[in-house]
């Protein structure tokens, strides 16, 4: 092998190389580009504002004290949801929600780092205490969810199983005549 | 030239006995989950078991890896005696101390707080500063791999540094800088509150902190397997390193990019805001390219190496391969699973697709692939090559280390494909039990099943793994030779001053951390009302 043919495979190499990597930059750039989009036109964004609240007053005052908690068919017809997680569980430990309903989560903790999760769906949160979590939901299939806390949160983690139960709207709007906070628990 | 064979020797023995260990902890823990095992009476020692796990295969194992890793390139790929040796022992005792120091408490149950500091849960303070003594002892290693390359430089002026060293020396920088995160955390919040000197701790910022060190640490873990890849594998079949420069960049981008993308694991947090996420998603999405061109890289050095066996065709050359030799098994292996796994790390990072697997055993599933298969299979190949260099005895039988990496290849997609699985169906990660008489997790306890069996095949390779350096270390005497390194096709003969120094990456890695991490550390530390009570572990 002469040194010009040792030069022509440096510039083949060179250029395959440059080729490759000219084409991992782009499936790079599609994917930012692609979860742009996804978050700017479908607005499917991870919670885009820090809300904070103090863990030792939950129950004294505010958004968070015990009866306010649960389900409430807001006046536009939409509904919003409060919950808290302590060790080890949720209260309200069963959430009651309308199906094909626009719904708001709002959660925080009371002690410790939890995790809200609804399995089968995409809600999917961290409860952070001092912090409020907020997360969009929506149903459109009626039925039993199970919720466990998705985050170590000291010995009892393991038990803390919450759930969601989704009913038809129009029954839900009948149930949310009486007023008050809905919840499922104990039914 | 390889000196300081006790030293080093002293490194890999400590990291695989501490991981024998922790493998035995993971398999115990897959067992007792399983519908195999029956309810512990007492889950708190499911936490136990895993906070140590964890810690030692996060912060020990890897650690003393590339630290003993690195005073073997230093030495063999500079041809110059350790300098610092007697610090290097210092640091290597600080890491004894420390991770004895941390683990009494996680055994006495006073520290189950796994190895992710997420206060306010606090576990004993003695916990905390062995982890601290660890990576002090680690940050030792970091000097002297700085040290040693200016010596080197000192005596060989515009010499190109050794790729093995330079990557080296970039792994050092990563792990000195990715480690301030956590260390931030421990001696700024978590450590007076453990004391008892402050009662109450910001537990958002406290996860941010965290999340500094948490994505970047993997990369500091992949580093000895990058190392291995580009310069023992194709020395090791018998080919040479396709092109030098692009090896050197992928080195560089992993010090400029892996360092500012952590946010990634706060994305369902309600601590961050929506425009910082949506960086890290994009800074994530980068740091996939030094691995694309890796992946390129090696599979041509690999494809020279098979055509200069006679290897020929699109892809006839394949058949061509050296497939008894154990490094291109560990090779192949090592592909495969950083193929699937980092497939779901770009799941994990996207912004969107996050939501329907955060926090689930997938998870566990991604980081196990990612770290326990594509990286710790690479771990075992660094020390069966390294072997014979530092024993001056063979390795001989061949055939068992063959066993041992297909076992572990094996034990690794037997225990993750059915987590990945669970965890799209919702399974939390990181608890004690389940109860799967309950109609609506009992269809996963069959996947269940099958990780746990996964876990057994892992410790069966693990302690195959074990008894192979042991049995190394009594085999007959015999001359391995110097230790050397893979050389490229068109070896450099000079090189771009940015191509072989690091300062200017540095720059850039902690103007980009800056950047990408001041602004909500800040606004965080500055919010008034967010410290929330402490919870101590064990308190009653």
């Amino acid at each position: 092998m002469t040194a010009e043919d040792s030069h022509h495979g440096a510039d083949i190499a060179a250029r395959v190389e440059r080729r490759w990597a000219t084409v991992a930059v782009i499936i790079i750039v599609m994917m930012a580009v692609l979860a742009a989009f996804a978050g700017i036109h479908r607005a499917t964004m991870p919670q885009p504002r820090v809300e904070t609240t103090d863990p030792s007053r939950l129950h004294l005052s505010g958004e968070f004290v015990e009866s306010n908690l649960g389900s409430v068919l807001e006046a536009n017809g939409a509904v919003t949801v409060r919950a808290i997680g302590q060790q080890y569980s949720f209260t309200p430990a069963c959430i009651v929600v309308p199906s094909d309903t626009p719904i708001t989560l709002r959660a925080t903790s009371a002690d410790v780092v939890h995790g809200i999760l609804i399995q089968g769906t995409n809600v999917n949160t961290m409860l952070v205490p001092g912090y409020i979590s907020e997360q969009l939901m929506r149903f459109t299939r009626t039925g039993d969810y199970l919720m466990p806390c998705q985050e170590f949160c000291s010995f009892g983690h393991e038990g803390m199983w919450g759930k969601v139960r989704v009913i038809d709207k129009a029954e839900f709007a009948n149930r949310a005549k009486a007023g008050g906070r809905l919840s499922c628990v104990g039914q | 030239m390889l000196v300081n064979r006790k030293l080093i020797l002293a490194h890999f023995w400590l990291a695989f006995a501490a991981f024998g260990v922790a493998l035995a902890l993971g398999a115990w823990q897959m067992f007792i989950r399983s519908p195999l095992g029956v309810w512990l009476a007492n889950p708190e020692l499911y936490y136990r078991s895993l906070t140590a796990h964890g810690t030692v295969m996060g912060y020990v194992f890897p650690t003393l890896v590339a630290m003993g890793f690195g005073y073997a390139i230093s030495e063999s790929a500079l041809q110059q005696r350790l300098v610092g040796a007697r610090w290097a022992w210092t640091g290597f005792w600080m890491i004894v101390v420390g991770a004895v120091m941390a683990m009494i408490p996680v055994a006495l149950g006073r520290a189950s707080v796994l190895y992710t500091f997420y206060p306010p849960l606090i576990g004993n303070v003695f916990y905390y500063i062995g982890v601290v003594l660890v990576v002090v002892g680690s940050w030792i290693w970091v000097a002297l791999m700085s040290i040693n390359l200016r010596v080197w430089k000192k005596a060989n002026p515009g010499a190109p540094v050794p790729l093995a060293m330079f990557a080296n020396v970039a792994g050092s920088y990563l792990w000195a800088w990715t480690a301030v995160g956590a260390a931030l955390e421990l001696l700024l919040q978590i450590i007076p509150v453990s004391v008892g000197l402050k009662a109450t701790i910001d537990a958002g910022l406290a996860r941010v902190f965290f999340s500094w060190t948490l994505h970047a640490i993997v990369y500091f873990w992949l580093m000895p397997t990058y190392i291995a890849y580009y310069t023992i594998v194709p020395r090791a079949i018998g080919g040479r390193i396709y092109s030098d420069t692009m090896a050197r960049i992928s080195f560089i981008l992993f010090l400029v990019v892996a360092m500012p993308i952590g946010m990634h694991h706060t994305f369902a947090d309600p601590q961050v805001g929506a425009g910082f996420k949506f960086i890290h998603s994009a800074f994530t999405a980068l740091v996939a390219l030094p691995t694309l061109l890796t992946v390129f890289t090696i599979c041509a050095s690999v494809e020279i190496a098979a055509r200069l066996r006679g290897g020929r065709g699109l892809f006839g050359w394949i058949t061509a391969l050296p497939w008894d030799n154990p490094m291109l098994l560990a090779l192949a292996f090592s592909f495969v699973m950083l193929g699937f796994g980092g497939a779901g790390g770009l799941i994990n990072m996207s912004y969107q697709l996050d939501a329907s697997i955060h926090n689930t055993q997938w998870i566990t599933g991604h980081f196990h692939l990612i770290f326990g298969g594509a990286i710790v299979i690479m771990y075992f190949a660094i020390a069966y090559d390294l072997w014979p260099h530092l024993t001056g005895r063979a390795l001989a039988d061949l055939g068992m280390v063959r066993t041992q990496l297909w076992l572990w290849f094996i034990g690794m997609m037997v225990t993750t494909f059915p987590w990945h699985w669970v965890g799209i169906l919702g399974m939390p990660r990181r608890m004690a039990y389940f109860d799967f008489g309950d109609p609506a997790i009992a269809p996963q306890a069959l996947s269940v099943t099958f990780s746990a069996i996964g876990g057994f095949i892992l410790l069966t390779s693990g302690i195959l793994f074990l008894v192979i350096l042991a049995r190394g270390m009594r085999s007959p005497v015999t001359d391995a030779g110097d230790y050397q390194f893979s050389l490229a096709v068109h070896q450099p003969a000079t090189m771009p001053i940015a191509l072989n120094s690091h300062a200017l990456w540095v720059a850039l890695m902690i103007g980009l951390t800056i950047t990408n991490y001041g602004y909500p550390i800040m606004t965080l530390a500055l919010t008034e009302g967010t410290s929330v009570p402490a919870v101590y572990v064990g308190a009653q």
